[in-house]
């Protein structure tokens, strides 16, 4: 196993394990981009500049921005402490470890099947053109299939943040026209 | 920098950085060649580009004083040519100021962590025909996967600050990035679409020639590069934070944003951040737009070839002085409407159109006047119905005085 793989390994498992670990959340977003980071770089080594390249555009550029965006919205105070529910109920433990059960399902056979690669070889050289063909012909399902996963959740996490009725309209947003702002009558 | 077998035929102006690199190699052993090499380009480019940074701040002086009416830095050595120097001795003896509540690691990582971003990207720009520091198959998603962390380290400098108009900084610069991120890219798809490659010494090799002996072939020259190039430039205008998109630093508004509680060379090492990610983005539109180092004509190639490129690259560097100087800065709603209702549009329209182009690429003759005018047209008709139904309603504005 070479010395760049150990390498690049190891600043993913640290930087995965101190984001769990670190109670100020803005920390824990930034050392998981530090691991997403960790994660292109393995694409590199393994001779996939594609998806090595394009995994730092869209987590580091894209997905990390959403990440500190909901965790900057979503904290009233920046100190304030994670609430840790005492008494965890049995459906509480139920949930957790079903949801392990899933995630260790899915992952542990297929890292038993998978051969690990002792040394990065010469990666497939797939021209962009290639890969374009690639996702418009054999795998176009998929292709469509995740973008329907996508427009579905944006279109859930649309309804889950729309204000529905007119209580849940904050008072500073008047129709969002921007006009007639302290003509109108006190918020009761 | 790449070791290629350099032609006879060529001027010996154009080989002779590469010569210079031979020659500064045959000093060391074989063995160390492979590291010396990476190391003289590293230190060519940060030299370069820190000389270019420190005159290009003594520019924009000069050039927003004359556009305002007054001269501008004019007493530090001759006609203020030595105003950079000065301002470096006064930002590296400047005291260090670090707030007592600020995150520290992350207050003194950011700007650090900025400037190293904004310099990476210039790796796999080709400066010449024969100057590229590294040449790589997915250079063009190599040099956006760069720059895409860079806001990143701005939200880090608001965020550690501790102190709530640099947090509203850094909301601003994460709204800007997710908002002109999607063009930016948008905007350079076709050309990868038409030049059939994301290496970027492939895409200014498919810019040489001339149409008709005096047209070039440059992506800016078509109508689908034509819009493209504008909508890129407008965006970068925004990656760099430069105005009229300056929304994170709005000095009015945000007393400086993020740079709030930064002083001494920290405080200049931001600024350092901004003209070299100022500087990476107009070289990669020169790269991809304006023909990279090649020349306008055949017989000025007499200059050698990395002439052309710094001076396209000023020009575009004097473009955004220039824009710096004449529009005001944008409102927040104005900033993410223009990015959503009509950059986006127009990027998504402009794919189309360059896929037009490339599948009438066989086309000659009368058909030749036919593709100008379906893609001309497929770039004007969409610009003139958005801006007419986007910004209709919204101006002149009607000023009423009281009545003397």
């Amino acid at each position: 196993m070479s010395l760049a793989f150990l390498a690049l390994a190891l600043v993913c498992v640290v930087t995965a394990s101190a984001a769990m670990i670190s109670r100020n959340l803005i920390h824990s977003a930034l050392l998981l981009v530090l691991t997403w980071i960790g994660l292109a770089g393995l694409y590199l080594w393994a001779g996939a500049d594609f998806v090595g390249f394009s995994q730092a555009i869209v987590y580091v550029g894209g997905v990390s921005m959403v990440v500190l965006f909901a965790v900057l919205l979503t904290r009233r105070q920046r100190d304030e402490p994670l609430v840790l529910i005492p008494e965890a109920g049995v459906g509480r433990v139920v949930a957790g470890l079903a949801a392990t059960f899933w995630v260790a399902a899915l992952l542990v056979p297929a890292m038993v099947v998978a051969p690990l690669v002792q040394r990065a070889g010469p990666g497939p050289t797939l021209t962009v053109k290639r890969i374009g063909e690639l996702l418009a012909g054999p795998h176009l399902v998929a292709v469509l299939v995740v973008g329907v996963i996508l427009t579905v959740s944006l279109i859930g996490a649309l309804y889950l943040a729309a204000p529905v009725t007119a209580e849940d309209q904050p008072e500073w947003d008047n129709g969002g026209t921007g006009r007639d702002r302290g003509n109108q009558e006190e918020p009761s | 920098m790449t070791t290629t077998s350099v032609p006879s035929s060529e001027s010996w102006l154009e080989v002779a950085p590469l010569q210079a690199r031979d020659a500064l190699l045959g000093l060391l052993p074989e063995s160390l060649h492979w590291i010396a090499s990476s190391v003289l380009a590293i230190a060519v480019l940060v030299g370069a580009f820190g000389l270019m940074f420190a005159y290009l701040t003594l520019a924009e002086r000069k050039l927003l004083g004359r556009i305002q009416n007054r001269p501008g830095p004019n007493r530090t050595g001759w006609a203020g040519l030595l105003q950079p120097f000065a301002d470096a001795v006064k930002a590296l003896t400047k005291e260090d100021i670090v707030p007592r509540d600020a995150d520290k690691v992350l207050h003194a990582l950011a700007p650090v962590s900025l400037v190293a971003l904004s310099l990476i990207g210039l790796a796999v720009i080709p400066f010449g025909r024969h100057l590229v520091a590294i040449e790589l198959d997915a250079a063009v998603l190599y040099f956006f996967a760069a720059g895409a962390a860079t806001e990143l380290s701005i939200f880090m400098a608001g965020w550690a600050s501790r102190n709530k108009y640099s947090l509203l900084a850094a909301m601003r610069a994460l709204a800007q990035l997710i908002s002109y991120e999607v063009p930016l890219l948008l905007s350079v798809v076709p050309v990868v679409l038409v030049a059939g490659t994301l290496s970027t010494t492939a895409i200014v090799a498919a810019q040489g020639g001339w149409a008709a002996g005096f047209w070039p072939h440059w992506h800016v020259l078509t109508p689908w590069g034509f819009s493209a190039f504008c909508l890129f430039m407008i965006a970068a205008l925004a990656e760099s934070n430069r105005s009229p998109f300056d929304l994170p630093e709005a000095e009015s508004e945000l007393i400086a944003g993020h740079l709030t509680e930064y002083s001494g060379f920290k405080y200049a090492l931001f600024f350092m951040a901004e003209y070299f990610g100022m500087a990476a983005l107009s070289a990669m539109a020169v790269t991809l737009f304006l023909g990279g180092w090649q020349a306008p004509l055949g017989w000025l190639e007499v200059l050698p070839s990395y002439v052309w490129f710094a001076a396209k690259l000023l020009a575009l560097l004097a473009g955004f002085i220039w824009i710096r100087a004449t529009f005001p800065r944008l409102r927040i709603d104005q900033l993410t409407r223009l990015a959503w209702k009509f950059l986006v549009p127009m990027a998504l329209l402009n794919l189309a159109n360059a896929a037009f182009w490339s599948l009438t690429a066989g086309w000659s003759g009368p058909l030749q006047a036919v593709r100008w005018a379906v893609s001309l047209a497929a770039v004007v008709v969409p610009f003139l119905l958005l801006s007419r139904s986007l910004f209709s309603g919204l101006g002149p504005r009607v000023y009423r005085y009281a009545p003397s």
